[in-house]
């Protein structure tokens, strides 16, 4: 574009036609909002790159495509809309695997654009030839050969209006080198889904009524509320409607957020690391409406056991889920802020619940979450992140790595906002927190806050994306939970295999602050509770990135605790439980 | 500090026991069904048909049959071929499975992009499979007496071998190959059931904005 245009008023600014498929794909992106990518580069996409030269999106160039796909989905985690990555074919294009099944998993926007070898060549096992959309097709909400330049814009605005509507999810353009290069004039259209694809809004009235009826009458009823009703923006909806109901509230994990967790009504989340008080109200329920949840084996431990006195109302916006691992007495297809609403006008009264949410107080007494601090020994994971969370405001963002330290940053963070806590749930994927922590940053706002919890192996999977970091001088602060140990590994070692600690302890890492600053971030260390206070403030004073080695006690463990495929109201509040 | 030594934390985390806590009555069964503990009731396999209408283009066998193995559904048979639409094909899969996986496979089928239409036959639905057989043919006048008794046509008749076609219901067709077998049976090829609802019912609904 030649300086007088750029000088020229807005209004004037006409795109310059489209020429080739690049150019449609681009063009689609900007049709469809889009402002950031991320993505490396390669032979089979630079069309692509060659093509966003002339763009205002902005693209960040991540160390590694794992880093490229988790940072988009944790953008579109916390902007709502879908994140976007890019990579080439072959290699580039398997290492978004990971993070294309981890999205899937938690429902996260996110659209992947492959190159592909040119068209003449696919299937001929070509230099850096994958066959990626049958490699990701069980991972993909839907997935997209394009072979024609003249629809591929149109493919790309579809498979963004399909990573976006309904249940969120991935999705993946993979595009040979020749139809990106090939010549079209055509524009590709705004965003839409395929007329094969149409979400249902609201939920049957009658059914509604029904459930409604269900829930006025329980003397013992729970809402339980996944990760759905955040990306349904139904937050605001169900706070309302627990408060005006008096009903109690678990969230998932993905779910952690929707409802805030300083309110008195909340019981924090279920599942296998949840708080005591939520299992206990999640088994003696007597009728659950859980809305956009998916019972993960996490959260329900064994069916056999999971609320077994609960008739269960079941909001879901994808049909499939309804009955699925959980049978449901009432299963509501609908989005989550509309159906909410249309139970909220069925309720004519609510349910007598002042005994109910007595008993959960009270088994908040019985069981807090806490820990035991002993002076002069190491400092514990958990009054660190109490600290971190004190020293920063409501609307901080939070990403974590997978392990305990993910259970100690969800247990002891009092999140009290949507699109605030941003953790791989489903895949559990070590390696997510650096690369989701520089996804949510370019997501945020400027003046929120955003801090990751890694652990030291979890750490190890992904840091070369502070790189990426530095060059940006991204505002992140990144604290490692080092306990020497895969800690996660060798609690369940201890608990499940007789304390036979093979391969999870790590008798020598790196200093995590000195290969921060190798890469370019500001390195802290803390060592004991003297340091805490003043290492988190000057960490998240520091304009950039920056990661505190925090050397915390190496045998702590993760209670309270569900064993795998146990049950949640026996949870286990030390080994002797286990 | 090893794990026996570590004294149980001074503050929190210490409630009732697991075997002093409050405790639900109801129970669930495998399949997360509440039960009635009396009547115990896990609900058994069953064998039936599902049919679904899909957009006719590349890569949605893959995507339904992927479906069936990621989700470790067995398919029993399935057949696919085009409609009186030429943008539209039918396949027709045949699953044994317990009631809860039947409509989970509804479902999950449904949601795929290029499904059109899914559902559950009715048992009266008319079905038919085709068969090809290729037997000895020492007993020639065996082969096709019974090949008539159950309506099949000789497709290839030498001094070795006979090969017959049969078509029927699956039951029809297992009896046919049962009495077969005593003349050395060689080969088989079975197309799988394929399937339309009986009468004025509509096999598959497309929404109105796809016609
Ligand atoms: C990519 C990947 N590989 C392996 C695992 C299995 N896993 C779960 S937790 C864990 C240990 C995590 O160790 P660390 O990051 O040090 O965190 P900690 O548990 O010590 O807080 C492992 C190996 C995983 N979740 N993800």
């Amino acid at each position: 574009m030649s300086s007088e245009q750029t000088t020229a008023s807005d209004e004037a600014d006409e795109p310059t036609p489209v020429t080739t498929g690049a150019e449609s794909v681009v063009r689609a992106l900007e049709n469809a909002g889009v402002e950031h990518l991320f993505g490396v580069q390669g032979g089979a996409i630079m069309p692509i790159y060659d093509a966003l030269y002339d763009s205002e999106m902005t693209h960040l160039t991540m160390a590694h495509e794992q880093g490229a796909v988790h940072a988009a989905d944790a953008y579109g985690a916390v902007d709502g809309d879908p994140g976007i990555c890019l990579a080439t074919s072959g290699p580039g294009a398997t290492n978004l695997v990971t993070g294309i099944a981890d999205a899937d998993m938690d429902s996260d926007p996110v659209v992947a654009l492959t190159g592909q070898v040119p068209t003449d060549f696919v299937g001929s096992d070509a230099f850096q030839e994958t066959d990626t959309t049958g490699v990701t097709r069980p991972i993909t909400k839907e997935n997209y050969f394009a072979d024609d330049p003249d629809s591929v814009g149109d493919t790309v605005g579809e498979a963004f209006a399909m990573a976006n509507r309904g249940r969120q999810g991935p999705t993946l353009v993979d595009l040979p080198k020749d139809v990106s290069n090939g010549e079209t004039d055509r524009e590709p259209g705004p965003p839409r889904t395929p007329p094969t694809y149409v979400p249902a809004e609201t939920a049957d009235e009658r059914a509604v009524g029904r459930a409604a009826d269900a829930l006025q009458q329980a003397d013992r009823p729970v809402i339980l509320a996944g990760g759905g009703v955040i990306r349904a923006e139904a937050s605001e909806q169900l706070g309302e409607f627990a408060i005006e109901h008096e009903i109690p509230v678990v969230t998932t994990m993905p779910g952690i957020g929707a409802f805030p967790e300083d309110h008195e009504l909340s019981l924090e989340w279920g599942g296998m690391h949840g708080t005591g008080y939520a299992n206990m109200a999640l088994t003696m329920t007597d009728c659950m409406f859980a809305v956009g949840t998916r019972f993960d084996d996490r959260l329900t431990g064994g069916v056999e056991t999971f609320a077994p006195d609960a008739e269960i109302i079941h909001v879901d916006i994808d049909p499939a889920e309804i009955s699925k691992n959980v049978e449901a007495d009432f299963g509501l297809v609908g989005d989550a802020r509309a159906v909410i609403k249309q139970f909220a006008a069925a309720m004519d009264r609510s349910p007598d619940t002042a005994d109910w949410c007595e008993r959960c107080t009270d088994w908040k007494q019985e069981y807090p979450l806490d820990y035991h601090i002993e002076e002069d020994a190491p400092v514990k994971p958990q009054f660190v992140v109490e600290a971190v969370d004190a020293a920063t405001d409501d609307d901080t963002v939070v990403t974590t790595g997978v392990g305990q330290h993910q259970m100690w940053a969800c247990q002891y963070w009092t999140f009290t906002q949507p699109r605030t806590w941003i953790s791989s749930h489903g895949l559990g994927t070590m390696g997510y927190g650096v690369p989701a922590a520089i996804g949510a940053r370019v997501a945020a706002d400027d003046d929120q806050t955003v801090v990751c919890f890694d652990g030291d192996g979890s750490f190890l999977m992904t840091c070369q994306e502070l790189t990426v970091a530095a060059r940006e001088q991204m505002d992140i602060t990144v604290f490692v939970l080092n306990n020497q140990f895969i800690g996660m590994v060798r609690q369940w070692q201890d608990g499940f295999f007789e304390g036979r600690r093979m391969a999870s302890e790590y008798d020598w890492m790196p200093k995590f602050d000195a290969v921060a600053e190798a890469f370019g971030a500001e390195g802290f260390t803390i060592d004991d509770y003297d340091d805490v206070e003043g290492t988190i403030e000057e960490a998240l004073d520091y304009e950039g990135p920056s990661v505190v080695d925090v050397r915390i006690a190496p045998e702590e463990d993760v209670f309270p605790m569900v064993p795998s495929g146990g049950d949640n109201g026996l949870f286990a509040l030390r080994g002797e439980h286990l | 500090m090893s794990r026996e030594e570590s004294e149980p934390p001074e503050s929190g985390l210490l409630g009732p026991d697991p075997e002093n806590r409050e405790r639900p009555v109801g129970r669930r069964n495998s399949q997360g069904i509440r039960i009635d503990p009396e009547t115990e009731a896990t609900r058994e396999p069953r064998r039936t048909t599902i049919t679904a209408l899909v957009a006719n283009e590349p890569g949605v066998l893959s995507k339904v049959t992927g479906l069936f193995s990621r989700r470790q559904y067995n398919i029993e048979s399935l057949t696919v071929g085009t409609t009186q639409n030429p943008d539209w094909s039918r396949i027709t899969v045949v699953v044994e499975e317990p009631d809860p996986n039947i409509d989970q496979i509804e479902k999950q089928l449904d949601k795929l992009v290029p499904v059109i239409h899914t559902r559950e036959l009715e048992r009266e639905a008319v079905e038919r499979e085709l068969v090809l057989v290729k037997m000895d043919a020492d007993e020639p006048d065996k082969v096709h007496a019974i090949t008539e008794m159950y309506e099949g046509r000789t497709l290839d008749a030498g001094p070795r071998t006979i090969t017959v076609e049969l078509t029927g219901r699956e039951q029809k067709i297992d009896d046919a190959l049962d009495a077969f077998e005593q003349f050395g049976v060689r080969e088989i090829a079975r197309t799988g059931r394929t399937a339309l609802a009986r009468g004025e019912t509509k096999t598959s609904i497309a929404p109105e904005r796809l016609k």
